[in-house]
């Protein structure tokens, strides 16, 4: 099997509410899937069964051909629209945790050498979705982008298989919405990502991704609207002939550094 | 310009919130004196040279009894069993209220019970306090820690509970185990909340401990103050109660300050 993750005939219902139903997908390492649908679709549900964040009612889950175990680990990193850092601890603080999580299982903190090596890999994260200059800033303190670059390196720090972004540009302004798809489209080529992003944005959905999937509900019970699930109606394959080469400062931006200031 | 539109500035706070407090004495003063030019030997309403005179030989001359200087040593002895109540309390909210937080089958078992013992009214427990701990200092400083000790623990735990649901698993997915997730994420965002709970403690917590010093004890400005109500002495009452608020007005904003000292993330945006 070549995918990395296979989805079979996935169900969710909660109560006698189907909301997602038949749902089997392929995906492919190496591609950026973009889902897009009407609200109350089942995008976010779907989402979060992949990320085991939710067991789905019927169905199975394959990562590299073994199935999930029904709850989140670190092969699949997670960026949200909202609270996906920590307020209490700096940049530099969110970054180390997953490291510090993994090489320290008591006390999940570093020292001495150890702490050293961890903290540079984790600034060249940060450089890498520029914040190499805020390493000591709590959240509170830097802008929405800002912070949306910090849960991606966050996300990152652990290499994960997958990259899930639910819609993670959805409260930006459009400036750094811009800057955040050079930056999101960059990482992807750079460090070989495979990225499933839900996303309300058509045309976001359509720049970033290898592929669109729209999830909607085939069949309609006026009477029980809630008896049929959504599925994938839509699975387009977007044809390009390479990955698009990223501009360092696209031209949307409005600042003149290489990440934009936002 | 609008009165919710009217912003005051600090030196003008200082003096709009002295107004009160002096009209206040002004009040008393009035009072005082009226009665005194009636009846020269009022007790009710003592001036403040005789309550000046009756607390300086509590200030600075050893009781005949014991040796001590009685102020201080009641003062003591209040603040050692409200600080013991008090740590126990703030211990007991943080461990139990970490666990009951973030795991719910914790919260499942143990949840009722908490929730059951704090909607008893602590006073009503005092006989049994009374009985099984004797009349010695366990029984009072039992009292205070039943008394806030599961009004912070719910506290604590509701705050934890309330954390985004999506830290928790993005912690997960930075590979953070059960009690990473403890340790990492939910502690260090309940301390804010665990110091803004003891300073809401703080007032329950002093009316358990002058209720226990009222009821059985031999020391602390809870006993002083119902000792000489017997002799109708508002010339000491009056004195200790104000100590009492400066003392409970020092330790919140003690308190406040650290809170805002140790963790700035929790206090908007100017660290």
């Amino acid at each position: 099997m070549s995918a990395l993750l296979s989805l079979h005939n996935i169900w969710v219902e909660y109560g006698d509410k189907v909301v997602l139903e038949r749902v089997s997908l392929e995906i492919e390492a190496g591609s950026f899937v973009s889902i897009v649908g009407p609200s109350g679709a089942g995008k976010s549900s779907l989402l979060r069964v992949i990320l085991g964040q939710e067991i789905p009612t019927r169905g199975s889950i394959r990562l590299d051909g073994t199935p999930l175990p029904p709850e989140c680990g670190p092969d699949r990193g997670v960026v949200f629209q909202r609270y996906s850092v920590f307020p209490h601890l700096s940049v530099l603080g969110n970054t180390l945790f997953g490291l510090e999580c993994a090489q320290a299982p008591f006390t999940a903190r570093l020292f001495g050498a150890r702490r050293r090596a961890a903290r540079q890999e984790a600034e060249e994260m940060l450089t890498a979705v520029g914040l190499g200059d805020s390493l000591h800033l709590y959240p509170a303190q830097m802008s929405g982008g800002m912070q949306q670059r910090l849960a991606i390196a966050q996300a990152l720090i652990k290499r994960p298989r997958i990259l899930l972004l639910d819609e993670p540009f959805g409260a930006l302004d459009p400036g750094i919405k811009a800057d955040m798809h050079a930056l999101i489209t960059r990482l992807w080529t750079d460090y070989a990502l495979t990225i499933i992003m839900v996303t309300h944005d058509i045309r976001e959905a359509f720049t970033l991704g290898t592929r669109v999937l729209t999830l909607d509900k085939r069949r309609h019970d006026p009477h029980a609207p809630h008896r049929f699930g959504a599925t994938a109606v839509y699975d387009l394959p977007l044809t390009r002939k390479a990955r698009p080469p990223v501009s360092a400062a696209p031209d949307e931006s409005i600042t003149l550094d290489d990440f934009g200031n936002n | 310009m609008r009165w919710v539109n009217r912003r005051i500035g600090r030196g003008n706070g200082i003096l709009l919130g002295a107004v009160p407090i002096l009209l206040l004495a002004l009040v008393y003063l009035v009072a005082a004196a009226g009665r005194h030019a009636a009846n020269p030997s009022d007790k009710i309403l003592p001036l403040p040279g005789a309550m000046a005179e009756a607390m300086a030989s509590l200030l600075f001359q050893p009781d005949q009894l014991s040796g001590n200087l009685i102020f201080w040593a009641d003062t003591l002895a209040s603040l050692q069993r409200l600080g013991i109540g008090l740590g126990l309390s703030t211990l007991s909210a943080l461990l139990v209220g970490l666990l009951l937080g973030v795991l719910p089958p914790v919260r499942a078992t143990f949840g009722p019970l908490v929730t059951g013992i704090a909607v008893i009214p602590p006073i009503a427990l005092l006989p049994i306090l009374f009985i099984a701990f004797g009349l010695g200092e366990t029984s009072k400083v039992m009292l205070i820690f039943i008394g806030i000790a599961p009004f912070m623990i719910r506290d604590v735990a509701a705050h934890i509970t309330a954390l985004p649901r999506e830290q928790i698993v993005k912690a997960q997915t930075l590979g953070a185990s059960s009690w990473q997730v403890m340790l990492r994420v939910a502690l260090p965002q309940a301390m804010p909340r665990l110091i803004q709970a003891v300073r809401l403690s703080l007032g329950p917590a002093w009316v358990f401990l002058i209720s226990a010093e009222a009821i059985a004890s031999d020391i602390g400005l809870g006993y002083r103050i119902f000792l000489v109500r017997r002799y109708l002495s508002m010339d000491i009452i009056l004195p200790y109660v104000a100590w009492i608020a400066l003392l409970a007005i020092a330790i919140d904003l003690m308190l406040s300050w650290s809170s805002r000292r140790l963790f700035p993330w929790a206090h908007g945006a100017d660290h």
